[in-house]
């Protein structure tokens, strides 16, 4: 059995020299693709060859393979739960969070008192755990998914709003002035000069939304859920030590997760194409 | 001034739409209890009571000072009911967490800045680790970790650390990349190996990003230690209270708890920003 093992630290130091020597190489779009490709790669056959290897019970440390059964024979419920989870509470929590900080941005960017005051409560309020707010919510709103799109509308917020905010005054003086010599209103300096400069800032809340959205909906589930939900499969499996199953779900969450933080990037690429961070090095 | 005239006005705003909100929210509440009681009450009635319910949809804000007053000040710090005890235990947590959080951050970008093969290959998968959205495995970590003998202060500490080192570990790559093409060329002049570069030349320009991104990890570290008491049983801590709270419908408890986890947040970013002031302003880096 032992042998799992030091095959598994044989083919992590090759990986290790593979990596190396393709990094001396010079850059390539295949190189980026195949450096973190086989780092990753060298983690499962680590885990797994460790976990086989050192006998490590599946209740402590399930080996990927088993994780990967369990995925495979347990698609329909897995499925569910992304829909009820990811689908429904996330999805239209993001939607509806960062619409409306969006709009009320451009609505406290008319007003620089409002902006003063809100800015630094705004700032304030995006570092405070307001995960905590969860309970509350889903005591307000039950137990479906109305309440987790609440909380991931609280948590999406306020980012947004810091964002948008920020992002709203970062067209200069200078355009601003020449926006005025074209005689351009109120409306057509918004839409032609300061949501389009605003839009890396912009992406920026979103992109950080994603993951806030995520964590948002699986956490509010601890707090009370109907008997479906990524946060309340996890919670239970927990419970009843099926690690293999939660695993699954790490899957499903990491997947959607960074498919969805992928999306967000590949519209900033097709929207924000003109701004340095963008273009081809 | 002109900035704390605007702040005071929008906190006062809110505190007038809460008072606001939480008369509206108990209202029901008091309405059926009269007429269970076959009694009819009067608008003002309905109003006192709204904002002195023992377990409202809402408690005024009024009630949450009394409460957080009555379990800070007027507790021993020991008991089992003291706030302070339970931030304590957060407390203890957070910053053990945020400790780890940060050497592992900085040990990452110091090693990425210097190997290649490091940069290109663990880089990705860093901001590949955040979009798991970690705070679901929480529960997972501290059963498991239990299971094999650790429990205490360390597995909540460890979900503070993951997500306290990512921000770090950025920030720092940033910090330590800082440095432009001619000073490091100065360096090389002076014959400097890349030890004596990262310490005397890449470690205090990266100042700067650090605090920065110290605050971010320091208010992450707090929501993971938070989320890392949810599924102890909730014996102690600030995140204990909330599910205590939501558990037996204490409101007023979730929103103390709530409270002290802000106040307690505003006061550790503070505490780094004032520690920024004095670093940056002995290092001359303040314009």
């Amino acid at each position: 059995m032992i042998i799992w093992a030091i095959a598994a630290i044989i083919f992590w130091l090759a990986a290790w020299i593979v990596n190396i020597y393709l990094s001396r190489g010079k850059p390539s779009r295949l190189s980026r693709f195949l450096i973190p490709t086989l780092f990753g790669v060298t983690i499962l056959v680590l885990w797994e060859g460790l976990v086989v290897g050192l006998n490590i019970s599946p209740i402590i440390l399930p080996p990927p393979s088993a994780v990967a059964v369990k995925f495979a024979t347990s698609l329909p419920i897995l499925w569910q739960d992304f829909v009820q989870t990811f689908v429904k509470a996330a999805l239209s929590g993001y939607i509806m969070g960062c619409g409306a900080a969006f709009i009320l941005a451009i609505l406290i960017d008319r007003s620089p008192f409002l902006q003063r005051g809100l800015l630094p409560v705004g700032n304030f309020v995006a570092a405070l755990p307001v995960i905590g707010i969860a309970p509350i919510l889903v005591m307000w709103f039950g137990f479906d998914w109305q309440s987790k799109a609440a909380v991931v509308v609280v948590m999406v917020f306020f980012p947004m709003l810091v964002n948008t905010v920020q992002g709203l005054t970062e067209s200069s003086q200078m355009q601003r002035d020449l926006m005025k010599t074209y005689s351009a209103g109120y409306w057509q300096s918004l839409f032609k000069l300061r949501l389009p400069a605003a839009m890396p800032f912009i992406f920026n809340g979103l992109k950080i939304a994603t993951t806030l959205a995520l964590i948002g909906a699986i956490v509010a589930e601890f707090f009370g859920s109907p008997i479906k939900g990524m946060g309340f499969r996890i919670s239970t499996e927990v419970g009843r030590l099926a690690l293999d199953m939660v695993w699954a779900e790490i899957v499903v969450a990491a997947l959607a997760g960074s498919a969805f933080y992928g999306i967000m990037a590949l519209i900033e690429k097709v929207v924000t194409f003109w701004h340095p961070s963008q273009r081809q090095q | 001034m002109k900035n704390l005239v605007a702040i005071l006005t929008i906190v006062f705003a809110i505190i007038v739409i809460w008072y606001g909100s939480a008369y509206l929210m108990n209202k029901q509440w008091t309405l059926d209890q009269a007429e269970r009681a076959g009694m009819t009450v009067s608008a003002s009635e309905v109003f006192y009571d709204t904002m002195a319910q023992a377990r409202p949809q809402l408690p005024a804000p009024h009630q949450v000072f009394t409460e957080i007053w009555e379990t800070t000040v007027e507790k021993n710090i020991t008991s089992k009911r003291s706030l302070i005890f339970h931030a304590g235990v957060t407390l203890s947590s957070t910053s053990l967490g945020f400790a780890m959080g940060s050497l592992l951050g900085i040990v990452l970008a110091i090693g990425i800045v210097h190997s290649r093969a490091m940069d290109l290959s663990v880089m990705p998968w860093i901001i590949a680790s955040q979009t798991i959205p970690i705070l679901a495995v929480a529960p997972m970590i501290i059963v498991v970790l239990n299971a094999i003998g650790i429990s205490g202060l360390l597995p909540k500490a460890m979900i503070s650390m993951y997500l306290s080192f990512f921000p770090v570990a950025v920030g720092m790559v940033k910090g330590l990349r800082a440095p432009d093409a001619m000073q490091l060329d100065l360096m090389k002049t002076y014959r400097a190996g890349s030890w004596q570069t990262l310490i005397k030349l890449r470690l205090p320009t990266s100042m700067p990003y650090l605090f920065t991104s110290l605050k971010i990890a320091m208010a992450a570290s707090l929501v993971g230690a938070i989320i890392g008491e949810l599924p102890t049983g909730a014996v102690a801590g600030l995140g204990a209270r909330l599910l205590a709270g939501s558990y037996y419908g204490q409101t007023i408890q979730i929103w103390s708890a709530l409270i002290s986890a802000a106040v307690l947040a505003a006061l550790l970013v503070m505490l780094i920003g004032v520690l920024q002031n004095i670093t940056l302003k002995r290092m001359g880096m303040t314009q």
